[in-house]
């Protein structure tokens, strides 16, 4: 399938330096010149060494962070604030500890102004969409870390976001919990066609997932160096598709490209450690 | 069952030694030199129950005089607590306030940054006179000295709080579409809510504290002005009784505090304990 000529998300020359508060002459370019455009329901991977920036870039692209220098592009139109088309999922725990689960779930609806019970009913169905019905009394601390994160997913999911964004959200999970995830999420992407940028540290998991995966250089001024279309038939199961010959092939090829890069990133948090 | 002290027989343990301590108060109080400084257990009870009864009780071994049934305490009292109870409220509701609004406005923080601290640091007991000359005799002015006592402290646990609330809740809420009031009600609020509750326990005994001391330098009721008669007479045991009450009536709304607390709170995790079979 062509990709759609328009793009969901662009990212257009975008440069992002931080400033030492202490000290305003330390600087520190964490993204350099990179420009990126997902397709209207493509699955993106982006992958690159640890700290090498992958998460500002999200951050840039979720509005939660201004670029130094370049623009962002949602459909077309330049991005100002909040990117109210886009889902987040973050790393690390982003639910309301003092919300339970179906209160999470529908929180996003009631921000919206949808009323109480709609919202209810709506995040009841993301629930059991997500293999957590009976849960939704629960408080976060009394789920597994799987649970949450599938609560996370079904928060996101419920907006109905054109553009999801995942920030390594399953780099927390022990691997068969992972696996389980990855396939429910390629599940849920097969039936809405959402855009979806995947930001990950673990080559396998991107080739497994994504339409294209792009690989970023080692910080600082992190820019993409290569990018690989994944022509892996679909629908997948992330476990098997490990196996099929292309993939092998793929990795092969995609790693050749990412290990000088890990072991310079690995070299320079040496340096810095020193 | 042991005797060892665990969980189980805490409670008989706490008893014991509370009449273990009242024992030897009684056996020291037997000196009069002691008792007079001391005063004397007995009496001390026998003082609240002419306080709070108004039975009459017929002269006996350990009340050679009898002890007339007053209930006179409650006027005192009730001055006492609706200071309490008001300082409380409103220290509260001002500090909450004061807190959310100069978390959330770091202009403002920014200037008022030294005069929180010297108000803060300020022995506010001393503004106890000056109180008494704006807000006269009546109750205003010991609610005025026991606000400035409670606001400080919720004004600081708030204020607090909210600086830190997760930054990844707080982007997730955006990300999720929320504007600056609701971000303020779904997760400013409920994350200081915590702190703010463990600073109510300090601040309701520092609401009596604010009460009693106003009374105590300027009043024509309350307990503070029943515990200041007393003094003037040496009348010791009707000082201790005065402690006694305060407290218990301190620990009192310490305890309604813990309620509404549990109710609010209910989300923390509370770490569980294996059960022995």
């Amino acid at each position: 399938m062509p990709p759609p000529p328009d793009h969901a998300l662009e990212f257009l020359d975008i440069t992002c330096t931080f400033r030492s508060k202490d000290d305003p002459s330390q600087r520190y370019t964490a993204v350099a010149d990179t420009t990126l455009r997902i397709a209207a329901g493509e699955f993106v991977s982006v992958v690159g060494p640890t700290g090498c920036g992958k998460s500002t870039l999200l951050n840039i692209g979720a509005g939660l962070l201004q670029p130094s220098s370049g623009e962002v592009k949602v459909f077309g139109h330049a991005l100002a604030g909040i990117n109210t088309r886009a889902g987040y999922m973050f790393q690390s725990e982003a639910l309301m500890p003092w919300r339970s689960t179906l209160d999470n779930v529908m929180v996003g609806l009631q921000y919206r102004g949808v009323p109480d019970d709609d919202a209810r009913a709506q995040a009841q169905a993301w629930l059991a969409r997500v293999g957590l019905s009976g849960f939704g009394d629960r408080y976060p601390h009394q789920l597994s870390g799987g649970m949450r994160k599938r609560t996370a997913l079904a928060q996101v999911l419920a907006l109905d976001p054109d553009i999801i964004l995942m920030d390594e959200p399953f780099s927390a999970l022990d691997v068969q919990t992972r696996q389980l995830m990855e396939n429910e999420v390629l599940e849920l992407w097969a039936a809405k066609r959402k855009a979806v940028l995947f930001i990950t540290h673990d080559l396998d998991e991107a080739i497994a997932m994504s339409d294209r995966v792009v690989v970023l250089s080692a910080g600082p001024g992190t820019h993409p160096i290569g990018e690989f279309d994944i022509d892996l038939p679909r629908p997948r199961d992330v476990a098997e598709v490990r196996t099929h010959p292309r993939f092998v092939e793929l990795h092969t090829q995609i790693w050749n490209v990412l290990r000088d890069e890990v072991l310079k990133g690995y070299a320079q948090q040496l340096k810095k450690a020193a | 069952m042991s005797l060892r002290p665990n969980e189980r027989n805490a409670r008989a343990w706490q008893l014991a030694l509370l009449v273990a301590m009242l024992g030897l108060w009684h056996l020291a109080s037997r000196n009069q030199q002691f008792a007079f400084f001391l005063g004397e257990p007995i009496q001390v009870a026998g003082r609240i129950w002419s306080w709070f009864l108004p039975f009459d009780v017929p002269a006996n071994a350990l009340f050679p005089d009898g002890l007339k049934g007053n209930a006179d305490v409650y006027r005192h009292l009730g001055t006492t607590l609706v200071e309490t109870v008001l300082a409380f409220v409103i220290g509260t509701v001002l500090g909450l306030a004061c807190g959310l609004w100069l978390a959330l406005a770091p202009t403002a923080s920014l200037i008022l940054d030294p005069y929180i601290k010297a108000a803060n640091s300020m022995p506010r007991v001393i503004l106890a006179p000056i109180f008494s000359l704006w807000f006269g005799l009546g109750i205003w002015s010991k609610v005025a000295l026991a606000v400035t006592l409670v606001f400080f402290i919720v004004f600081f646990n708030v204020y607090q709080g909210v600086r830190e609330v997760s930054p990844v809740v707080l982007a997730n809420a955006r990300m999720l579409g929320a504007n600056r009031r609701q971000l303020l009600r779904t997760v400013y609020l409920p994350s200081a809510t915590s702190w703010v509750f463990s600073s109510l326990h300090t601040s309701v005994g520092l609401a009596f504290v604010g009460a009693v001391v106003g009374e105590y330098l300027g009043s024509a009721r309350g307990v503070g002005y029943l515990i200041l008669q007393a003094e003037g007479t040496f009348d010791v045991n009707t000082v201790f009784a005065g402690i006694v009450v305060l407290t218990g009536f301190a620990l009192l709304l310490d305890a309604l505090v813990g309620l509404v607390e549990k109710r609010l709170l209910k989300w923390q995790p509370r770490s569980g304990e294996t059960e022995k079979l």
